[in-house]
């Protein structure tokens, strides 16, 4: 997306049409031509994944958007109206409620890789914040997703969540009632949260329109965060990465089909099959599993305004990772002791997860408030200070040199460093 | 594996490590035994004479106080259900009364169903309902089987999608109408209007006991105790509740099986493409040469 096409199309009528509007061009220039590092290993598919289940979403939301009803004593009815009238309308629901998991589940993996090869840092801070502006709009896609089917868990976590504003000194309640239309969640809510919802996944697509933009200036990063050098460190996006985003693509698809055809409510909550009804609480309100470490965090801070604080600003740090991370090493594989730390924050967002998922009393409390302090601690303290103390791996001179040794690169002495650093970690 | 996979399941060890720990916790209710189900697993289907048995006994017993407003009389002839045949729907849905109109004076008026009208519900509202059962609602049967679940605790929850164990719906409603005892343990007390039953949270259930032996007239020489009426429905609610499982499985193995073919050609296809170049394992693969700039194929 880069720089003036050259290319010239073949076929005259196309030729005709790029020298007005040079479209064909584009798409070469971005998703036929366009170099990518020969060493990306299959965490580098999760993007191309990501925009597979964008396209899902739009596609099956749009025809459910036709059965649907967003009216509060009509929701849960036309929800099962689908499940059981509509023609293949079971398989529609189901792909589009498993596949917000399976969003999330990429955008997890899409955001791990991210965070362990360094690929946000310089010059990739704008493409990465970005990213996190797509992720901030997919939990709220996602949040009002959940409540447009009207069941029990639908209302409350509606009413969990929304009333999180509140905390907000002064102005809280205000901003409350103003998100519920009302004095409380109900079909006001429900109507503005199903328009939303139907307003938001289009925005996410503009934003990855930026995305990708953003990613086609300076590149991918690779395993080995070295920056290509030349064109022996590249490998044309057609067709070597088109195969491999579409071989890991398809893997991924089996997976989700499994989810969508013999376990459909796995993820989900039974009390959501309970049409909503604000007079009874169910007994233990829970988040779709995505959001569960948040929920932990949430509920880990004793006073309200902490909790809300914590939950969101989790997410907001993250966009300054391009200036916490001090080191000038991108990737985590020349990094041992930021290394080790960065697999005990992933496994300290599972610890969340698991937290979250359980009811807030005894040991549960203490391990998300130690789990929610050490979230903060590694990515405010540990991880600028690791910059400082940490003495990096040798680097490979370039990307064709990791993979291939030096005498085929053309010969490093650093290599034999290297090797050992670089080999384990690019095969996939 | 990579060094980085290493680590994460690593990572989920310890996080299931804890699981475990706080599950065992909880053990105030007893858990509902697991029952085996026609329709479990990959390759279940509902059993149709089951369903057909089940229907008997939710008309017969269920149907005085429950509703299932999501249903109609025409779902009973689907395939992958009871499958009655259009002449037993049309004959069934006859015994039922079902409020028509306005008609031309503006007066509504009661007529035998048809099969495309829905069940009728057995209140005209939930008050009435409360009124008639000590204040208690029978909660509507539709979508009963998958709004009621449990924690079997520990890692059985990582388990499930690799067995497809999803019946925990079922098992309680069948745990619960077996669940009945005449005498609640010493020191639990029962309001009066209210019945002991071990699967019920909180015990005290405003249900009396539904089922008994010989209740049912059933004509395929079943049994007719309550430990095989429970069980007929119990697999009823599930289809009432899930009536495009048969549908949705068989769906599935063909979109897995397509799925997992293309995966597998194009595993091939890939593996031809990156033949020429070494690619980034860092070892040549089948048939290496020297590298060579690849040309990009416009």
């Amino acid at each position: 997306m880069s720089g003036a096409s050259t290319y010239v199309p073949k076929n005259p009528v196309l030729r005709w049409f790029e020298s007005r509007l040079p479209v064909v061009g584009l798409v070469h220039s971005s998703f036929v031509v366009f170099p990518n590092p020969r060493n990306l290993n299959y965490f580098w598919t999760f993007g191309g994944i990501l925009a597979f289940m964008l396209v899902c979403q739009i596609v099956t939301g749009v025809v459910l958007a036709m059965h649907y009803t967003p009216e509060a004593t009509l929701a849960f009815a036309s929800v099962e109206h689908i499940m059981r009238d509509v023609n293949y309308g079971w398989m529609l629901r189901y792909i589009h409620a498993n596949g917000a998991s399976m969003f999330f589940i990429a955008v997890y993996v899409h955001i791990a890789r991210g965070m362990y090869y360094g690929s946000y840092k310089a010059p990739r801070e704008v493409l990465w914040i970005l990213g996190l502006i797509i992720f901030l709009l997919m939990m709220a896609t996602a949040f009002m997703g959940y409540v447009l089917p009207w069941g029990q868990m639908s209302f409350w976590g509606a009413k969990v969540i929304t009333s999180l504003f509140s905390a907000i000194p002064v102005v809280g309640d205000a901003i409350t009632v103003w998100l519920w239309g009302g004095y409380s969640v109900g079909n006001a809510t429900l109507n503005r949260f199903f328009s939303l919802h139907y307003l938001m996944p289009f925005m996410i697509a503009g934003v990855v329109v930026l995305h990708i933009w953003a990613l086609h200036v300076p590149g991918s990063n690779n395993p080995v965060g070295v920056e290509v050098k030349s064109k022996k460190d590249t490998l044309p996006f057609h067709p070597y990465f088109t195969v491999k985003d579409g071989l890991a693509l398809s893997v991924f698809m089996v997976f989700f089909a499994y989810f969508v055809f013999f376990i459909p409510n796995y993820l989900g909550h039974s009390d959501n099959y309970i049409e909503a009804n604000p007079l009874v609480t169910p007994a233990h309100i829970v988040p779709e599993w995505y959001f569960l470490p948040y929920y932990a965090m949430l509920r880990a801070v004793p006073s309200k305004l902490g909790g809300v604080c914590a939950l969101f600003g989790s997410i907001l740090i993250l966009a300054f990772m391009p200036w916490l991370d001090t080191s000038r090493i991108r990737s985590s594989n020349f990094r041992p002791i930021y290394r080790a730390f960065l697999f005990v924050f992933f496994a300290d967002v599972f610890v969340l997860g698991y937290c979250g998922s359980q009811e807030p009393q005894g040991a549960i409390v203490l391990v998300s408030q130690v789990a929610t302090a050490w979230y903060f601690i590694h990515l405010l303290l540990i991880t600028p200070a690791m910059g400082f103390f940490e003495t990096p791996r040798q680097l490979p001179a370039s990307i064709t040199e990791a993979v291939l040794g030096p005498r085929m690169a053309g010969g490093s002495g650093a290599f034999a460093a290297a090797r050992t650093a670089a080999s384990p970690s690019v095969d996939g | 594996m990579t060094s980085f996979a290493k680590s994460m399941l690593l990572a989920t060890t310890l996080t299931l490590g804890l699981a475990g720990a706080a599950a065992a916790q909880e053990a105030e209710n007893p858990l509902p035994p697991m029952e085996h189900w026609a329709f479990s697993g990959p390759f279940g289907t509902y059993d149709t004479a089951q369903l057909q048995r089940g229907y008997q006994v939710y008309r017969q017993v269920c149907s005085n106080c429950h509703a299932a407003k999501f249903l109609s009389f025409r779902n009973l002839a689907e395939a992958g259900g009871p499958q009655f045949s259009d002449s037993q729907v049309k004959a069934l849905a006859a015994t039922f009364k079902v409020q028509d109109g306005p008609d031309d004076s503006g007066n509504m008026y009661d007529r035998p169903g048809r099969p495309s009208d829905p069940f009728p519900s057995p209140f005209a509202n939930e008050q009435a309902a409360r009124a008639a059962n000590g204040g208690a609602y029978p909660p509507d049967m539709s979508t009963l089987a998958k709004a009621r679940s449990f924690e079997r605790g520990g890692l059985w929850f990582l388990l499930e999608p690799f067995s497809q164990y999803q019946n925990e719906g079922p098992d309680y409603i069948h745990a619960l109408l077996n669940g009945y005892k005449d005498d609640p343990p010493a020191g639990v007390k029962i309001p009066d209007g209210k019945y002991y039953n071990e699967y019920f949270p909180g015990h005290a259930i405003s249900m009396p006991p539904p089922l008994s032996d010989g209740l049912v007239d059933y004509s395929d020489g079943s049994p007719k105790t309550t430990a095989q009426y429970s069980k007929d429905v119990a697999a009823y609610l599930q289809w009432m509740a899930e009536p495009k499982l048969d549908q949705r499985k068989q769906t599935g193995f063909k979109a897995v099986i397509f799925l997992a073919v293309f995966a597998g050609l194009l595993f091939v296809l890939k593996h031809r493409i990156w033949a020429g170049v070494k690619d980034a394992s860092g070892t040549a693969s089948a048939g290496s040469m020297p590298l060579t700039d690849p040309k990009p194929r416009a």
